[in-house]
Order: C-alpha cells, then sequence, then structure tokens
C-alpha cells in the first residue's frame, strides 16, 4: 500500500495555500492614520492639489508618511494620529469648499501586495465604532406627489386643448375629472389618453366623470424611481459630511442602509439624512388682494403663503423651478447689501425655463418657498397617528431686475449658519420621497476596540487550547491536524480579506466556532485510523483507509451544516449574516486543509517507507 | 477508549425508554415555559431603544434612575452591564416618539444630571416594525433550514434518517430555547445565530452517527436492528466525545473573555452543543428503531460505489 499524492495534486495544494497567504498577508499590516480629499462639484484630482496640500503641510512642519490618489480620493497618511488630526484641520482651512476632508484610517498594505488586490479584512461597525442607519422609504407619500403632480398637468394640458372642465378632484390614488357634456369627455378622454399613456382612465358617462388611475407599472416605476433618487441623495448628502468609507446600499425594495464608519454625532448626522428640504421659484399674484383672497376664496391658479413673519403671501400655482433643478448652491455675503445669500446654479432645463419667465416678468415680483416634510405624531381617540406636515414658507421676496441666467442668488435668510444648511441641502439635492429612521445601532470607539481585542483574545486562547489537547491526544498526527488547523484560519481569514466580507462580532464567534468544528473532520479520520489498526491491518493500509472510509461522513455532515448556513445567509440581517458568513467559509476551508492537507502531511511523513507503528 | 470500544458495544438503546422519557420532561417543561412566561425577547425583536454608557467611576444605579425620570423615563429598565462603570438603559419602543430622537433624549438626560459624564457606548433604536419583520423571518429562515436538511438527508440516507434527524433537530431547538425561557436570558439576534449554530453542530453530530448505522447494517450480516445501532454509537463515541470537548473548550473561552455583548450568544452554544451531543446518541437514534428501520432499507445505491471510486 502507497501513501502518495501524484505530484500534480501536492503543487495544486501547495500552491493555493501559498495563494491563501498572500492574501491573509495584508491583515499583519495594521493600519495608518490618514487624511482623505476628496473633491466635490467639479473640482479636481491633479497636480495642483497635490502642490497645495504639500505646501500646506511644509508650511505647518508636518510631515506625511506617503500621499496619493486613490479610488477618486487623495489620500495623505501620517505616522500620529496626532499629525492626522492637525492636517485635517489645516486642509479643511486651506482647501475651502471645493473639497471635503475626511479622517480615515487607511490599510497599511505594502504596494506589491496591493497591486495583486490583497486588503485586509473589512471590520464591521462593531468592531471599530461608527453609525449604522436603516430608513425607510414612505412609498405611499411618493404615490401622493406623483398624483399630485398629474393634477397639475391635466388642468395645463386641457386648458392648453381649450377643453373646458368643472372641477379635478383627488379621491385617494384616483383623480376625477368632472366634465360639461358628454362630448367634453370624448375630447378629454382621447387627450389624456394619448398624453399621458401610463394612467388607466375609465369613463362614466352617465355621471359625466372621467377618473384616472395609475397603472401597476407606473406605481412599480414611481416607487423604483424613488428608491433610486433617495440613494442618490443619499451619497450626496454622506458626501458632504466628509464621512470616509461610508456605505450606502439597498436593501428590500423600500429600505437603504447608512453606514457611517468614525460618526458620533448622530444628530448631526440624522439631521442631514432625514431632511428634505427643497425650494421652490413662484411669481407672486399681483393681479389679485391678498386680502381679499383671504376673505372671498383664493383665485383660480393662485395659492397662499406665509412668510417668515407669518404674514400671508398670494403666489401663483405654477411653479418655475423646483428644487431638484438645482445643481449647485454655495453660501456666502451678498455683495451690495452684506447679509448671508446662497448663490445657486440650475441645470439647462431650469435656467431656460428660469431665464423665460424672468424675461416676460421684469419689474414682477418673485418668491422663493422653503418647503420641508416633517413628521408629527399626535394622539387622537388614544390612537397615535402619524401626520406628515409639509412646512411652506416663503423665506424671500424680491423684484426681478432683468433676465436671471444659470446663476443667482437668494437672500433673505436669518444668518450664515442657515444659508450654509439650505446649500448644503441644496447641494445634495432633495428626497423624492420622505424617509424614516426605523433601526439606528451606534457603537462608540472604545466599545469597538473593546470588541475587537476580546473577539481576538478569545479566538487565540480558544485555538491554542485545542492546539494544545489535539498535540497531546493524537501526537504526531496531532501535530499535523494542528498545522492543518493554523493553515485553516489563515485560509479563512484569506477569504474574508478576499471577498471583503464584512468582519462583525458574532464573525468572530463564528471563526470561534469554526476552529472547535474544524478538528472534527480530522477527529473522524484519526479515529477511523485507530480503528483499522485494532482490526489488525498494517500501518499504511490503517492510513489508506481511515481516510477513504471517514470521507463519506465528513463530506455529508459538512454538506448539510452548509445548507443551514447557506439558509441563514439568505434570509438574515446583520449579526446572522455575518455569522453565516464565516461559518461557511470555515466549513469550505477546514473540508480542504482537515481532509488535503493533511493528508499530504502524513504521506510525507509515512507514505515512502515500511512503518512499524503509527504514532496517533 | 479505542480498545474498549471495539471489544464490546456499550447497551444505548436499552436505555432509550429512559431517554424518551427524559428528552419528553424536558420537551414539557420547555414547550411550558415558553407558553407561560415565553422568551425574553430582546430589543431586535421587541423594537425600543437601548443606551449603553461608561462611567469613568462607580454609579449608582438609583441615580441615573432618578436623571432618566426627571426626563419622563419612569418605565427605563436600568442595570449594570458587566461592571459597575457600566450601565445599560432599555426603553420600550414609545408610540409618541417614533423617531430615533428617543436615543438623543436618553443621552442629553444622562449628561444633564450632575456628577460625571458619561460616555456613549452603544446605541441601538429598532422600530417595532422591524422587529416584527424579524421575527417572521428567523422563524422562516429555521423551516427552510429544516426543510433543506430534510431532503439531503432522505436523499443521501433514506426517509426515516431524516425524520430521526430532524426530530433530533427540533428537540434540540426547543430545550435550548425552553433554556432561555426558563433563565430569562436575553434572546436576541445574536442567541438566534447561536440557535442556528447549534443546528449545524447537531446535525453533525447526527450525521456521523447515522453514517456509521448506515454502514453497519450493510456490512454486519448479523445482529437487530437496535445491535447494530449499539455497536455504531459506540464506535462514533470517542470521536463524539472529543469533537464536543475541543467545541465546548473554544466555547467556554468565548463566555469567559469575549465580552458582554457575546456572553448569551456562547452560553447558547455550550448547552446547545451539550444537547446536541446527547440528542445525536439517543434521540436521532431512538427514532430510528421508533421508526422500524431495517437493512432492506439501506441497499447500497449505485451512487455509493460512484463515490467510493472517486477518491
Amino acid at each position: 500500500m502507497q501513501n502518495r499524492f501524484p505530484l500534480w495534486k501536492n503543487v495544486l495544494i501547495i500552491v493555493v495555500l501559498g495563494i491563501g497567504l498572500f492574501y491573509a498577508l495584508p491583515n499583519l499590516f495594521g493600519e495608518d492614520p490618514a487624511v482623505q480629499v476628496s473633491p466635490q462639484r467639479g473640482a479636481l484630482l491633479d497636480k495642483s492639489l497635490e502642490i497645495k496640500v504639500k505646501n500646506t503641510l511644509d508650511e505647518a512642519g508636518l510631515t506625511s508618511k506617503r500621499m496619493g490618489a486613490r479610488e477618486g480620493n487623495f489620500l495623505i497618511r501620517f505616522n500620529t494620529a496626532e499629525a492626522q488630526l492637525q492636517a485635517a484641520d489645516l486642509l479643511r482651512e486651506k482647501l475651502g469648499d471645493d473639497y471635503v476632508v475626511a479622517l480615515n484610517l487607511a490599510p497599511a498594505t505594502p504596494r506589491w501586495l496591493q497591486s495583486i488586490g490583497a486588503r485586509p479584512m473589512y471590520l464591521g461597525l462593531d468592531l471599530r465604532g461608527g453609525v449604522h442607519f436603516l430608513l425607510q422609504i414612505d412609498m405611499e407619500a411618493a404615490i401622493d406627489q406623483a398624483v399630485e403632480r398629474y393634477v397639475g398637468d391635466f388642468r395645463t394640458t386641457l386648458r392648453e386643448a381649450k377643453i373646458r372642465y368643472l372641477a379635478i378632484d383627488r379621491d385617494g390614488q384616483a383623480i376625477r375629472i368632472r366634465l360639461k357634456n358628454a362630448s367634453d369627455l370624448a375630447q378629454a378622454e382621447s387627450l389624456l389618453e394619448d398624453e399621458f399613456r401610463q394612467l388607466v382612465l375609465s369613463p362614466d358617462e352617465a355621471a359625466l366623470i372621467l377618473e384616472a388611475r395609475l397603472s401597476e407599472k407606473e406605481q412599480r416605476e414611481i416607487k423604483s424611481f424613488a428608491l433610486k433618487q433617495n440613494l442618490t441623495t443619499l451619497r450626496n448628502r454622506v458626501n458632504e459630511l466628509g464621512v470616509a468609507e461610508p456605505v450606502i446600499q439597498q436593501q428590500g425594495e423600500d429600505r437603504i442602509v447608512v453606514q457611517l464608519p468614525g460618526v458620533q454625532d448622530t444628530t448631526r448626522a440624522k439631521e442631514i439624512l432625514g431632511a428634505t428640504a427643497t425650494l421652490e421659484f413662484r411669481l407672486v399674484d399681483t393681479e389679485h388682494d391678498v386680502g381679499s383672497a383671504l376673505e372671498t376664496g383664493v383665485p383660480m391658479g393662485a395659492k397662499i403663503y406665509r412668510d417668515r413673519s407669518g404674514k400671508p403671501v398670494l403666489l401663483k400655482r405654477q411653479v418655475i423651478v423646483t428644487g431638484d433643478q438645482i445643481t449647485d448652491a454655495s453660501s456666502g455675503l451678498d455683495q451690495q447689501s452684506g447679509t448671508p445669500a446662497v448663490f445657486v446654479t440650475l441645470d439647462s432645463v431650469g435656467a431656460s425655463k428660469m431665464s423665460d419667465v424672468t424675461r416676460e416678468n421684469v419689474g414682477k415680483p418673485m418668491a422663493v418657498v422653503f418647503i420641508e416634510n416633517q413628521i408629527v405624531t399626535k394622539t387622537v381617540d388614544g390612537q397615535t397617528v402619524e401626520e406628515r406636515k409639509r412646512v411652506e414658507e416663503v423665506i424671500n421676496i424680491a423684484t426681478i431686475r432683468g433676465r436671471f441666467s444659470k446663476r443667482f442668488q437668494i437672500t433673505g435668510l436669518d444668518n450664515t449658519e442657515e444659508a450654509r444648511n439650505l446649500a448644503l441641502l441644496l447641494r445634495a439635492g432633495a428626497l423624492a420621497a420622505p424617509m424614516d429612521i426605523v433601526e439606528e445601532r451606534t457603537v462608540g470607539p472604545s466599545l469597538g476596540q473593546e470588541n475587537i481585542e476580546r473577539g481576538f483574545l478569545s479566538v487565540i486562547v480558544g485555538f491554542v487550547v485545542v492546539l494544545i489537547f489535539t498535540a497531546w491526544y493524537y501526537k504526531v498526527f496531532g501535530l499535523v491536524a494542528d498545522l492543518a488547523l493554523t493553515l485553516n484560519l489563515i485560509m479563512l481569514v484569506a477569504l474574508l480579506s478576499l471577498l471583503q466580507a464584512t468582519l462583525t462580532l458574532p464573525g468572530i464567534a463564528g471563526i470561534v466556532l469554526t476552529v472547535g468544528m474544524a478538528v472534527d473532520a480530522n477527529v473522524l479520520i484519526f479515529e477511523r485510523i485507530k480503528e483499522e489498526l485494532l482490526n489488525g491491518n498494517s500501518p499504511q493500509a490503517s492510513i489508506y483507509s481511515g481516510y477513504e472510509k471517514a470521507f463519506a461522513t465528513i463530506f455529508d455532515a459538512n454538506v448539510t451544516t452548509l445548507i443551514a448556513a447557506l439558509v441563514l445567509f439568505s434570509f438574515g440581517t446583520g449579526p446572522v449574516k455575518g455569522f453565516a458568513v464565516t461559518l461557511s467559509l470555515g466549513i469550505m476551508t477546514s473540508m480542504f486543509t482537515a481532509i488535503l492537507v493533511t493528508r499530504m502531511l502524513i504521506n510525507w511523513i509515512y507514505g515512502n517507507r515500511r512503518v512499524a507503528r503509527l504514532a496517533v | 477508549m479505542a480498545q474498549l470500544v471495539s471489544q464490546r458495544s456499550i447497551d444505548f438503546m436499552g436505555k432509550r425508554q429512559l431517554a424518551l422519557v427524559l428528552s419528553a420532561i424536558l420537551a414539557v417543561m420547555s414547550l411550558g415555559s415558553l407558553i407561560v412566561q415565553g422568551l425574553s425577547l430582546g430589543l431586535d425583536f421587541t423594537g425600543g431603544t437601548l443606551v449603553e454608557v461608561g462611567y469613568p467611576a462607580s454609579v449608582d444605579l438609583a441615580e441615573v434612575r432618578n436623571q432618566l425620570a426627571e426626563a419622563g423615563y419612569e418605565d427605563a429598565a436600568v442595570q449594570h452591564f458587566g461592571t459597575t462603570q457600566d450601565i445599560l438603559i432599555r426603553v420600550p419602543p414609545d408610540p409618541d416618539l417614533s423617531s430615533a430622537a428617543l436615543s438623543d433624549n436618553i443621552l442629553q438626560a444622562l449628561s444633564a444630571g450632575a456628577g460625571a459624564e458619561p460616555e456613549l457606548r452603544r446605541v441601538e433604536f429598532v422600530g417595532p416594525q422591524v422587529g416584527k419583520e424579524l421575527t417572521e423571518k428567523g422563524g422562516l429562515a429555521l423551516l427552510f433550514a429544516l426543510f433543506g436538511i430534510l431532503i439531503y438527508i432522505a436523499w443521501r440516507f433514506e426517509y426515516r434518517f431524516a425524520l430521526g434527524a430532524i426530530a433530533a433537530l427540533v428537540h434540540d431547538v426547543i430545550i435550548t430555547l425552553g433554556f432561555f425561557s426558563l433563565t430569562r436570558l436575553e434572546f436576541d439576534l445574536t442567541v438566534l445565530a447561536a440557535l442556528l449554530a447549534v443546528i449545524g453542530y447537531s446535525l453533525n453530530d447526527t450525521i456521523v452517527v447515522y453514517d456509521r448505522i448506515r454502514e453497519n447494517f450493510r456490512r454486519l450480516r448479523r445482529g437487530e436492528p437496535a445491535e447494530i445501532i449499539n455497536t455504531s454509537i459506540t464506535q462514533t463515541l470517542s470521536r463524539t466525545l472529543l469533537t464536543s470537548g475541543t467545541t465546548l473548550l473554544v466555547l467556554i473561552s468565548l463566555a469567559v473573555l469575549g465580552g458582554e455583548i457575546i456572553r448569551n450568544f456562547a452560553i447558547a452554544l455550550i448547552f446547545g452543543v451539550v444537547v446536541g451531543t446527547y440528542s445525536s446518541i439517543y434521540v436521532a437514534s431512538a427514532f430510528l428503531l421508533l421508526f422500524k428501520v431495517k437493512r432492506e432499507d439501506l441497499l447500497l445505491p449505485e451512487k455509493e460505489v460512484a463515490d467510493a471510486e472517486r477518491l
């Protein structure tokens, strides 16, 4: 009985182990305190930035370890956290609004390892501190807004086609148009059918009502648009916060996960993420009087707003430009009056609309309306009702002095802080639908550090105890199993690093469990070998059939566990998922090391010679 | 140990009535406790707010309760967490404050109080909706996992083995849940993960025993099913004890050194591993006898031969 692997098998095992070692390596190098500079709004990431950064640091006498562009950011590494903090403050001051400066921990992986894509494991928030938010999008509000838009569109379309209608009402998600006679009804139906194919129209000829509803497909599209728009907006806002390596991901059909490593100020983060403020520009209705409108009713095409002091203002219903047509906004001081101002830039559609309207209305007043969606909870009849309140406020009315172009300014803000916040919100874009925070988890940096230390300590202690026990119980075979167990841990770390799976505290627990269970395959094999020896077989034959017979058992046992782990992975969230990842990867690496690697080593030790007895 | 094992087999199945009675009592107790007092569900499932803060020196719980009561949180649960310097505050979901503003209020109430400023260690806010979904998803995941395992074992072994393995699993899950219900240890998402790991582990054990039973049914021409099962369990006993032993060693290291947050997870696993080891010997095998498994049920299919050759 010969116990040896063919050459190709040995080579293959060694190559796989070698690759694993390389990819596990980055975890040894730790991290550098670093400052990350990301360009905003078209600012460039070029040589001039590098020179600017260098000069700033040189002037302050700060030495950087290394600097360079990385994934669209400019990264400056330092030797100490102190230098990092000083540099961040200086750079924030020097670079101004065009760049966001954030603190970061950059992996100190050597370049040659980085070049083969080797990166350290990605640590979860519970291990490095930070905030986790789960945001739920209010899809009903998104649909509501869409229906509201259609009401406006219907009015314009019918008016332009000169079809007269009595009223347009909303009843939930249905829009009802009441018409004067049957021929108007037929005309309106055919017109709207052509213009709005995404709607389902159902005419009621007896009552002279045309009812319009959103089609299923349209509703789905509105929802998916709302999700995408909110994701984009959140990304912009998080960028403005200057968080290094944030995670912003879709979860399910109506939820978004936001993870901000290192952020401690949750109140500020919540304000920025959840705010739904936007602006609208409307013309002031100068043909009617506010006073009489309050008494006798609002004239067609107008609506009453209030300004900051609560004074009513009559504005035209038609919106010139909305917040989502704003491409850029910055705060500053108005050159003439010296009061705080927001400088706004519009996209091309917004700019052409704005320039048309201002050209036709020179000398007339225009209002800027600030809109914020708030959630207010009230108790009605002992039941809690959540209400969405839309606060609309006129922040500024100015006479149009000439044609506005792409760029213009808004004044009338209370202070510079308010101007800054408004500019930030406008820059970050509007949310397509309001969102609620349904889950929030914050882990302080000290707890994160403690979790890491305790987690790793328990892995190491458990691991060493198992190594000692195995070596004592199985002697030479035990030492071989110990080597395999060590390699198993390295391979597991390599896989986690390579896949950039997030390592969490339950993930560490998964590793610990894997370490305990990984011995199982070797125990099964070695016990089989012992049995074979007892049955009077030769050492070589015992090794051979020990491995053969144990394989089916190991295979069945691991596949069933793997099934359970995969179910966990697909259903689980948070800790359950983190655990499932390490458990399933651990099962795979332990099958490889416990069966193939130990066999290779045993073959080398006992394979090609006459053996009187085995140390097992 | 190996010598003893190969000589004669231990009469495990002779005491199976006793084991089944023991299991039945444990299961009934567990179910009873689950029905009567349920699980002490953690924040993940109930929703609410949890704040963990660390003080620079030991802190008096009564004082913290006062501070919170002043801020309007009379029903907040306050307890030490690990040391006397760390405290854990739990506030049930507040219908009037649905947003995460709750955690801010609590933090403010604590910082406003006289004395040392606490350091924020962790804040968790979970909406009631999320908690409800988790419970549903958790249950569903459990069912799917059981179903997948059932199919695999029925395919690789035989349907009676699948039923036996599932019976052992359900047994382990119920008793581990019962343990959590009786001890009032908090049941959260990490403990759920542990429970699912118990399933994996117990399954591992059961399969190893089953595999030997299948092999012995085919190999040994003589012997009653009960005898064959006894031989099989005896043959795998040293392996079962060794593996459980090493797993327990690491789990104990986790429970002692892993920190407060992971402790319940480790306790659930330690308990589960012990129950799982017991059930793979008694419950899983006893059920095979209960289902009247016979040698003829395990005729060698073609696939096995192919498997053997592949090696």
